[in-house]
């Protein structure tokens, strides 16, 4: 066969591109690393740097001195994402089953009255509306939990997924044995759909995990910030560090020379830290499911 | 008398001994044979009336003066009032220009930038290393928009940041007022836009071009056709539907944004508004901060219908050009 691969020239160039790109992509995760490390006062003097004069772990242990603030974010942050997850795979799974069955008769209903969601909302302020008068959750843990449960793109990818992976015969055949709905969907399509839980496990995760939005509107109470809430916080308000600074470093006479700087930097780090080692194992999933969402989207 | 004629046929055809469902009572029937699949959309049905189709009734706060002590029905109609308040104001010309044109600068750039990426990564000879490009690419996706911000922050900051310390100090320039100089964040936002974006358009492209034939290249090849010429009349033919389909979708969302991308990595900074406020961000504001609900919401319903209809706009014209690929 002839060949059909690039010039060693240009395979050459694009590599240099590529490895460009992938530092432009990790550089500046980078820099906040190296300020969380670097010396307060030789940033004072020189500003962020890539490669700092003198390091320095004040950061951490400024944060780790008194770690409850961080440790209850991290308590709420898991909270959410676990239940989060679960609940909204759950109902997710058990909305796109029903219409991903043919001999459903009113499957066309249920289908639009999901997928038309995508085209026309009420917008923020009536949909605020209902959670806070309505449901009345403003302040609670489910107002970070409720909202994002069902979301039209996740039905839709498992929708296809288990018309394409789930022969009707077989749910005939298991009908036929004298297995009920509920016993066909949970022991014959859940097992043969594990890639597409799994995928749509991973966004759900994602999703909670990286939410802030619902805290800022729904949130005030300090116990149930989120970590990203607490995040947030740290950097919109640049005076969060100094009036909050007491929690973090014990004694208020010490304020002036509290290195906010850094701790900021050590505070992001330590906020990106679970999807850092979560990451590879992430990202499989991921392309596995963008994969599939794309080919029948 | 025609009419009557070919349905008496149409009967006689009927009621030859073919089973045909009886048309009273199957729909009780069939409800009651699917009762555990209803059963299961419950939840799911019940989540979204409330999560979605309650607010949609919300919308006549638009056309009220809400006040708390009467309530939603309570509150007296104003009519189209809220919306000749946002009109009136140049608010509503600065969030539509700034919603409209970002969103056609992103969704440009990210096409073109994460289609150039994909056909190259699948271009490289060594498979294990363009695998290795796409993770790294795709990992900013992953990071929230807070961090994000702090990423921007550590470049931007005007006291500390990289960009003034470690690059315009160094070529003895004026260190610059970032977060206070509207006019350079046209250029940053689609920039942290690409940066966060590209890798996630990349998967999808890749993946449609990993779904091509090679037997179409392979004829190409015995054609005599280039890289360039094989790129250019297959691979990019080839993965349009998926360019089509992602492109109508974000034309219907060209009156949404990236929350927040406009809110976190600008600080919400009110010096920037000009380039930077959207109209999410202005909604949010006028809510939260000015407590101004009718105002808000006529924003919020401006920007529903308005983009209601691009969808529907864009999935028409896909529809005239090519019946295929149209959405619905």
């Amino acid at each position: 066969m002839t060949n059909n691969e690039i010039s060693k020239f240009t395979n050459t160039l694009l590599h240099l591109i590529f490895i460009i790109l992938t530092i432009t992509c990790l550089l500046p995760i980078v820099l906040v690393f190296m300020i969380s490390i670097t010396d307060y006062d030789t940033i004072v003097l020189n500003g962020y740097q890539f490669f700092p004069e003198k390091f320095s772990l004040e950061a951490y242990t400024y944060i780790f001195k008194d770690y409850t603030v961080i440790v209850k974010a991290y308590g709420v942050s898991i909270f959410v994402t676990v239940i989060g997850t679960l609940l909204s795979v759950f109902i997710s799974s058990l909305y796109a089953y029903p219409i991903s069955r043919a001999d459903f008769r009113y499957r066309g209903i249920f289908a639009f009255l999901i997928f038309f969601t995508m085209l026309f909302g009420g917008g923020l302020v009536p949909w605020y509306m209902v959670y806070t008068q309505v449901l009345d959750l403003k302040n609670s843990v489910w107002a970070l939990i409720v909202p994002m449960l069902l979301s039209p793109f996740n039905v839709l990818i498992m929708k296809t997924y288990f018309q394409m992976s789930v022969p009707p015969a077989l749910i005939e055949a298991s009908k036929i044995d004298g297995a009920g709905e509920l016993r066909t969907f949970f022991r014959i399509v859940f097992p043969l759909s594990l890639p597409v839980f799994a995928t749509i496990g991973l966004f759900n995760t994602l999703h909670y995990w990286n939410d802030w939005f619902n805290s800022m509107i729904f949130i005030t109470d300090t116990d149930l910030y989120s970590l990203q809430y607490l995040m947030y916080k740290m950097i919109s308000q640049a005076d969060y560090l100094s009036r909050n600074g007491a929690l973090i470093q014990g004694s208020a006479t010490e304020l002036a020379k509290l290195p906010g700087e850094t701790i900021r930097m050590a505070m992001a780090l330590i906020g990106i830290g679970p999807i850092v080692l979560a990451y590879p194992f992430f990202q499989r999933y991921f392309i596995r499911g963008l994969t599939l969402g794309s080919i029948k989207g | 008398m025609i009419t009557q004629g070919k349905r008496s046929t149409v009967h006689t055809v009927q009621s030859q001994p073919v089973r045909l469902p009886a048309k009273k009572g199957s729909v009780f029937k069939h409800l009651l044979k699917h009762k555990v699949l209803l059963l299961m959309l419950l939840p799911g049905v019940v989540f979204l009336l409330i999560n979605n189709y309650l607010p949609m009734f919300g919308i006549i706060i638009a056309f009220k003066n809400i006040n708390y002590v009467d309530g939603i029905l309570g509150s007296p109609w104003v009519g189209l009032d809220n919306f000749r308040f946002l009109f009136a104001t140049s608010d509503a010309w600065i969030i539509t220009r700034n919603t409209v044109l970002y969103n056609f600068v992103f969704i440009i750039l990210n096409l073109v930038i994460a289609v150039s990426i994909a056909i190259a990564l699948n271009e490289l000879r060594n498979k294990l290393a363009a695998k290795f490009y796409q993770s790294i690419m795709f990992f900013p996706y992953f990071l929230s928009m807070v961090v994000v911000s702090y990423l921007v922050f550590a470049f931007l900051n005007v006291e500390y940041g990289f960009i003034n310390k470690g690059v315009l100090s160094l070529f003895g320039l004026n260190e610059l007022n970032w977060y206070s100089e509207p006019k350079y964040w046209p250029f940053i936002l689609p920039l942290i836009n690409l940066w966060k974006g590209v890798g996630y358009g990349c998967v999808i492209y890749l993946a449609a071009i990993i779904g091509i034939d090679s037997e179409y290249y392979e004829a190409a090849l015995i054609d005599g056709a280039s890289k360039w010429k094989q790129i250019l009349h297959i691979t990019i033919p080839l993965i349009r539907p998926v360019i089509i389909i992602t492109t109508i979708l974000a034309i219907g969302g060209i009156f949404r944004s990236d929350f927040g991308l406009f809110y976190q990595t600008t600080l919400n900074s009110g010096a920037l508004y000009p380039t930077t406020l959207v109209i999410d961000t202005y909604v949010y504001n006028a809510l939260i901060n000015m407590g101004n609900l009718g105002m808000s919401a006529a924003a919020g319903l401006y920007q529903s219908l308005v983009g209601f209809f691009l969808v529907l706009g864009s999935n028409w014209i896909v529809r005239k050009v090519d019946k295929d690929q149209a959405v619905f």
